[in-house]
């Protein structure tokens, strides 16, 4: 395997690095999650002029962790119709969908689990597996809301893959790699390097400007379906389906599907971040680059997305599902052709 | 019952607009009895009432966003609905259920800073609706999510009997307050706000809901034009006998609710307790319409039809 972060590097291949390895991003994600919950509760209430939670600890810090905590506590229900053994693995198996997909993350020049050729594609393949897990809980719960949810989210998974996996395609062509740390180095340099703005280059990439930056919200928009959030809520719209595929679900399995929903923002964020805006490259040339500033710099591209998600949440209804169908495949699919093959022009000409 | 023991089971009809609620029943014991209310009473009925109005208003268009996804702006308008409250609190001592409509006048009199506070609702009001307009209701989602959704035409509001912003939405410029002035509102300039098209067609949620957001405006113009007019010295309450007897006879009474007309109809015996005692409320009828207009919409539609028409259950199930 080839040697792609330091831990190997310094300590050699066995069992105890390899789990090390596994478990630094799982450490990530616990953290990450406590951090986003809480800024999810501090940005919302800020956004409607609330203060938020102010009692646990100071300025409410310590809220996440009192909820975590409380949905410990609280008593685990599996209905008596309900198909126990799926019912009880689909909050896992969503969880799992999320975490796989760190396997491949650059999080800094020198540390990515796993530096496979085929990054995006992995990603790509393993962002489906919560879709299952969704429709395992809904259709288990053997309640109709669950089901509709699940079916609602399956579909919306499906529509948006399409778009989302152009956008991803075009950044291969540009990077003519799909190895996420080759697409990192791609960009390095300056801010004007990134893929947003069409990749480094000479002038003549101001042409592919204007497709790079539709792509890289026609990616925004169809990750915030991919990962049920809003204005692409209706798996769980709470006015329509109580709450969507996780209606039955109590205690700890409610959390792990909460827990996953903020891993897979996560996830998406982070994919956005390295492919577009430069993974964990400096914006501005050798200053502050290096493999401990880069995996800061990734982690704030990272982050200042989940951030935007979280403001768009709180911002905007929820749309219909014809309309939301209507926004992928007629509106969302032509135009990231469009760029697609805008791009690919682009390189075969140069 | 008593008469007066009554008012407070009234305020439990609707109550997201209890004072509202009062007043028609409180009208109509006094037309029978032939009570001459005081200047200042009319006023400060008006004022509170229309307070309610705006309360009742900031309920539906919150909520109708909730129903369409949208969180942030419920929390906006239940902020200011808490400072309406807060006013009418002062002036009746309870903060939803009032019972502050008497026979004859008012339960309790005006604070010094009323006049100040109301005002400064006011201002607020208009902010907040500002804010709403530009984060919800002209939303591209929010105008996809309920144009051209539940269309109600005019013909079918008037023979469901629909009233209130329900009918108005349909274009039909109907309002108790003008085409029956009762109390002291022919002394009052506004306008009565109805569905347009702007967006969408006449009679859709969208314009259901934008009506109650204009009539939050024409409700604001009102209570400053009531503040200005308003004598401010003077008892709140007219010389009533103290058992309140109704002559035998019956009465019925209306007017406009935030929802829609609301009409009493009370049948005097002679005695203290009257022997029937009927409620036309706007809810109900509204409410009547869903399957009318719901037909061959999506199942989301439905959740926002039954949002834009705003109803209340206390009235509803009977």
């Amino acid at each position: 395997m080839e040697q792609t972060n330091f831990i190997w590097e310094h300590f050699g291949v066995n069992l105890w690095t390899v789990l090390a390895v596994i478990s630094l991003p799982l450490m990530f994600v616990l953290v990450y999650a406590l951090i986003a919950i809480l800024a999810e509760l501090k940005v919302s209430a800020w956004i409607q002029e609330r203060v938020g939670p102010m009692r646990t600890g100071p300025y409410g810090i310590l809220q996440p962790v009192a909820e975590v905590i409380k949905l410990i506590q609280k008593e685990d229900i599996t209905p008596d119709q309900s198909s126990k053994l799926l019912y009880n693995l689909a909050p896992f198996i969503i969880f799992t969908g999320a975490y796989a997909a760190f396997a491949v993350i650059p999080f800094s020049e020198s540390f990515v689990p796993a530096g496979i050729d085929v990054g995006l594609f992995y990603v790509f393949a393993i962002g489906s597996i919560s879709a299952m897990g969704i429709v395992m809980g809904g259709w288990a719960s053997s309640n109709k809301y669950s089901l509709m949810g699940a079916m609602r989210s399956v579909s919306q998974l499906i529509s948006y893959e399409i778009p989302a996996a152009m956008a991803i395609l075009s950044v291969v062509v540009l990077a003519s790699s799909m190895n996420m740390q080759e697409i990192s180095r791609a960009q390095s340099g300056y801010f004007w390097n990134w893929f947003i703005f069409g990749g480094p280059g000479d002038w003549t990439k101001i042409f592919v400007i204007p497709f790079t930056l539709g792509l890289t919200i026609i990616y925004f928009i169809a990750s915030l379906a991919e990962t049920n959030r809003v204005p692409f809520d209706i798996p769980e719209g709470e006015s329509e389906l109580v709450a969507g595929f996780h209606t039955e679900y109590s205690g700890m399995k409610f959390a792990m599907f909460f827990f996953a929903e903020y891993a897979n923002m996560f996830v998406v964020s982070a994919i956005l971040a390295t492919i577009f805006l430069g993974g964990w490259n400096s914006p501005f040339g050798d200053f502050m680059q290096g493999p401990w500033w880069g995996a800061m710099w990734f982690i704030l591209k990272a982050f200042f997305i989940v951030l935007i998600q979280i403001w768009i949440r709180w911002t905007l209804p929820r749309y219909r599902v014809d309309q939301l169908m209507y926004l992928g495949w007629k509106v969302l699919l032509p135009l990231s052709f469009i760029c697609f093959l805008a791009i690919s022009l682009f390189v075969m000409l140069n | 019952m008593t008469y007066p023991q009554i008012t407070p089971y009234i305020d439990r009809m609707d109550y997201i607009s209890a004072m509202n609620n009062e007043w028609p029943y409180v009208m109509a014991l006094e037309k029978m009895l032939d009570i001459k209310v005081p200047e200042k009473v009319e006023y400060l009925r008006v004022i509170v009432a229309e307070l309610n109005r705006i309360a009742n208003h900031q309920i539906a268009v919150a909520t109708f966003g909730l129903d369409a996804g949208a969180f942030t702006p419920f929390l906006f308008y239940f902020r200011d609905r808490e400072y309406i409250i807060w006013i009418l609190e002062k002036l009746s001592g309870a903060r939803l259920l009032y019972n502050y409509f008497r026979v004859g006048g008012v339960s309790g009199d005006i604070y010094p800073e009323f006049k100040e506070e109301v005002l400064n609702v006011v201002k607020q009001v208009r902010k907040t609706n500002e804010e709403v307009m530009n984060l919800l209701i002209y939303n591209s989602i929010f105008v996809k999510r309920t144009a051209n959704v539940g269309i109600l035409t005019p013909e079918v509001a008037i023979n469901f009997g629909c009233s209130g912003p329900v009918l108005r939405g349909s274009g039909i410029a109907h309002d108790l307050r003008r085409d029956e002035a009762y109390s002291v509102y022919d002394r009052f300039d506004f306008d009565i706000p109805v569905g347009k098209g702007e967006v969408g067609v006449v009679g859709d949620c969208w314009n259901r809901n934008m009506v109650r957001v204009h009539e939050m405006e024409q409700s604001c113009r009102i209570i400053e034009q009531a503040l200005e007019q308003m004598p401010m010295e003077g008892d709140v309450k007219a010389m009533i006998p103290k058992r309140i007897k109704l002559p035998k006879g019956e009465v019925y009474m209306r007017a406009e609710n935030p929802k829609g007309d609301l009409g009493f109809y009370i049948v005097s015996n002679g005695t203290d307790k009257p022997e029937r005692l009927k409620a036309r409320g706007p809810s109900f009828v509204n409410l009547s319409v869903i399957p009318e207009i719901s037909k061959g919409y999506m199942f989301a539609d439905l959740i926002l039809i039954l949002g834009s028409i705003d109803i209340v259950l206390g009235e509803v199930d009977r």
